[in-house]
């Protein structure tokens, strides 16, 4: 199973890109599969079975963090994956505190964002684009190829080691570079632990315990099907 | 890499049948212009152009540089990228000051003299604005003409690229023919897309656009430079009349009866 997490602000052209990324996946005979993790609402899900008729789920966090609920989730989806017999786990997530990052080892993770967003945007959402693999940035249509390039350099700067990747997905431009990556992914392996040290604070994950699944952990915790239960004094 | 001229292949039109034009060249120092209707692909076209389309967008064109396809890393790292495409947007996004942005583009490009560079490209969209541009005025405050102007500007001198794609820069309230006259200084490969006569009739060639293909080159003989000529003439009244008005002059017939009577 290779695991290729997605993360990015809220409508800066995930979904846009993994639905290309899907289809040219499926045409190289690959067998993905999808989950989405937010907050609230999310119908993406649905979307993607409906156009490519792969396993989709989605998972709401309700009440945590989308991020700390893709740590003590993350080990159930993989075995879901296996389950449903698919090879490549796409997982979409919202980071939104912009203090952790998704990505786990092994994984490969990929930071979508919108060159739209001003020039600052990639001193501001930290281990999100630091720690990625891959930085697709999307929309490249609508501003200026100037603006382009003083963006790319602004992400560079942030994360030196970044492959970036400039996609027009509505276009399906730029997308082949992200597939030859992801094919060339390895195989996730057990246990799985976060790939970055999360900020400092008063979870279990925040104190930096990077082991993924719900066993690892206490406090106010869950399983992938939205039940919450607290392990702990 | 030495640029000599990029060949677009023909791909389909909207109607999915092959394009007229099968195959195409422009060579260094040619001034091409795209012309047809709104919605026929003269943008798609530049698109294609400057993304290198290698089959792979919905008009299945190929663009090859120097008679080869393009590697893929080519396209990747923009501060190599040959073209620069000069879209219809007239607003920036950036949110800094123009001096700033400039000072960025123009080591991301490796410039040798940052500053020079920088004032240079001023310099060089001022001549085609109204409104002089200031270095700490942010870029999401200029006005359409402005950011125009500056874009051309940034992509000639700054960009220095050796290809250069024109959306309708007629559109943008700035000395179109000065424009012209300033570009043909550089010897590059120019693009218009325009709806613009005296631009379509002073370009080497210009390739016409219907239904997403291109149908067919059509070469300026002497009788059309004639023609764009005199068009030119009949602009630079129309842009002595404008600012004119702007400066809230009254206008008088009988004198411009008399200088439509010189143009012939």
């Amino acid at each position: 199973m290779k695991l290729i997490v997605f993360a990015g602000p809220p409508t800066c052209g995930k979904t846009t890109v993994i639905r290309q990324v899907i289809r040219r996946m499926i045409a190289g005979n690959h067998k993905p599969s999808y989950i989405k993790i937010d907050v609230l609402y999310a119908d993406e899900d649905e979307i993607i079975k409906k156009e490519f008729g792969i396993p989709t789920r989605k998972i709401y966090s309700g009440e945590l963090c989308p991020d700390h609920c893709n740590v003590v989730v993350l080990d159930e989806a993989v075995e879901w994956a296996e389950r449903v017999g698919s090879d490549y786990l796409f997982v979409e997530t919202a980071g939104l505190c912009l203090r952790c990052s998704p990505y786990v080892e092994k994984s490969l993770g990929i930071v979508v964002l919108e060159c739209t967003s001003g020039m600052n945007l990639p001193r501001k959402i930290g281990p999100m684009l630091t720690l990625a693999d891959i930085s697709v940035i999307t929309k490249i249509d609508l501003v200026s190829q100037a603006e382009r390039e003083v963006f790319r350099y602004r992400v560079l700067e942030a994360a030196k080691e970044i492959t970036v990747v400039e996609s027009n997905a509505l276009y399906g431009i730029g997308i082949d570079p992200i597939v030859r990556r992801i094919v060339k992914t390895v195989d996730i392996e057990f246990p799985m632990y976060l790939r970055g040290n999360p900020p400092v604070g008063t979870c279990t994950i925040c104190v930096g315990k990077k082991e993924i699944g719900a066993k690892h952990h206490f406090g106010v915790l869950r399983t992938m099907d939205q039940e919450l239960y607290y392990v702990g004094e | 890499m030495e640029i000599d001229k990029i060949t677009i292949m023909g791909g389909i039109g909207k109607d999915g049948q092959p394009e007229k034009v099968e195959q195409l060249d422009l060579k260094m120092g040619d001034i091409v212009s795209i012309v047809g209707p709104t919605g026929c692909g003269k943008t798609t076209l530049i698109n294609d152009i400057e993304l290198f389309g290698n089959r792979n967008t919905p008009s299945q064109r190929q663009i090859l540089l120097n008679g080869e396809p393009v590697p893929d890393d080519f396209t990747f790292d923009p501060s190599k990228h040959p073209i620069a495409l000069i879209s219809q947007h007239t607003n920036f996004l950036s949110d800094l000051p123009v001096g700033e942005f400039l000072t960025i583009h123009a080591t991301v490009r490796g410039a040798s003299n940052i500053q020079r560079v920088v004032n240079e490209t001023i310099e060089f969209a001022n001549q085609l604005t109204g409104e002089a541009i200031i270095k700490g005025t942010a870029m999401t405050e200029l006005s359409g003409g402005q950011t125009r102007s500056l874009l051309i500007a940034d992509a000639v001198i700054i960009g220095n690229s050796p290809i250069i794609l024109l959306d309708e820069i007629e559109n943008a309230g700035i000395h179109k023919t000065r424009a012209l006259e300033l570009l043909k200084n550089y010897r590059k490969i120019f693009v218009f897309v325009t709806h613009d006569p005296t631009i379509a009739l002073l370009s080497d060639f210009r390739i016409v656009m219907k239904n997403g293909a291109m149908q067919k080159l059509i070469f300026s003989n002497d009788e059309e430079k004639r023609a764009a000529n005199k068009l030119k003439s009949m602009d630079n009244i129309i842009l002595h009349y404008r600012s004119l008005v702007r400066s809230g002059e009254e206008l008088h017939a009988h004198i411009l009866d008399e200088e439509l009577i010189g143009i012939n």
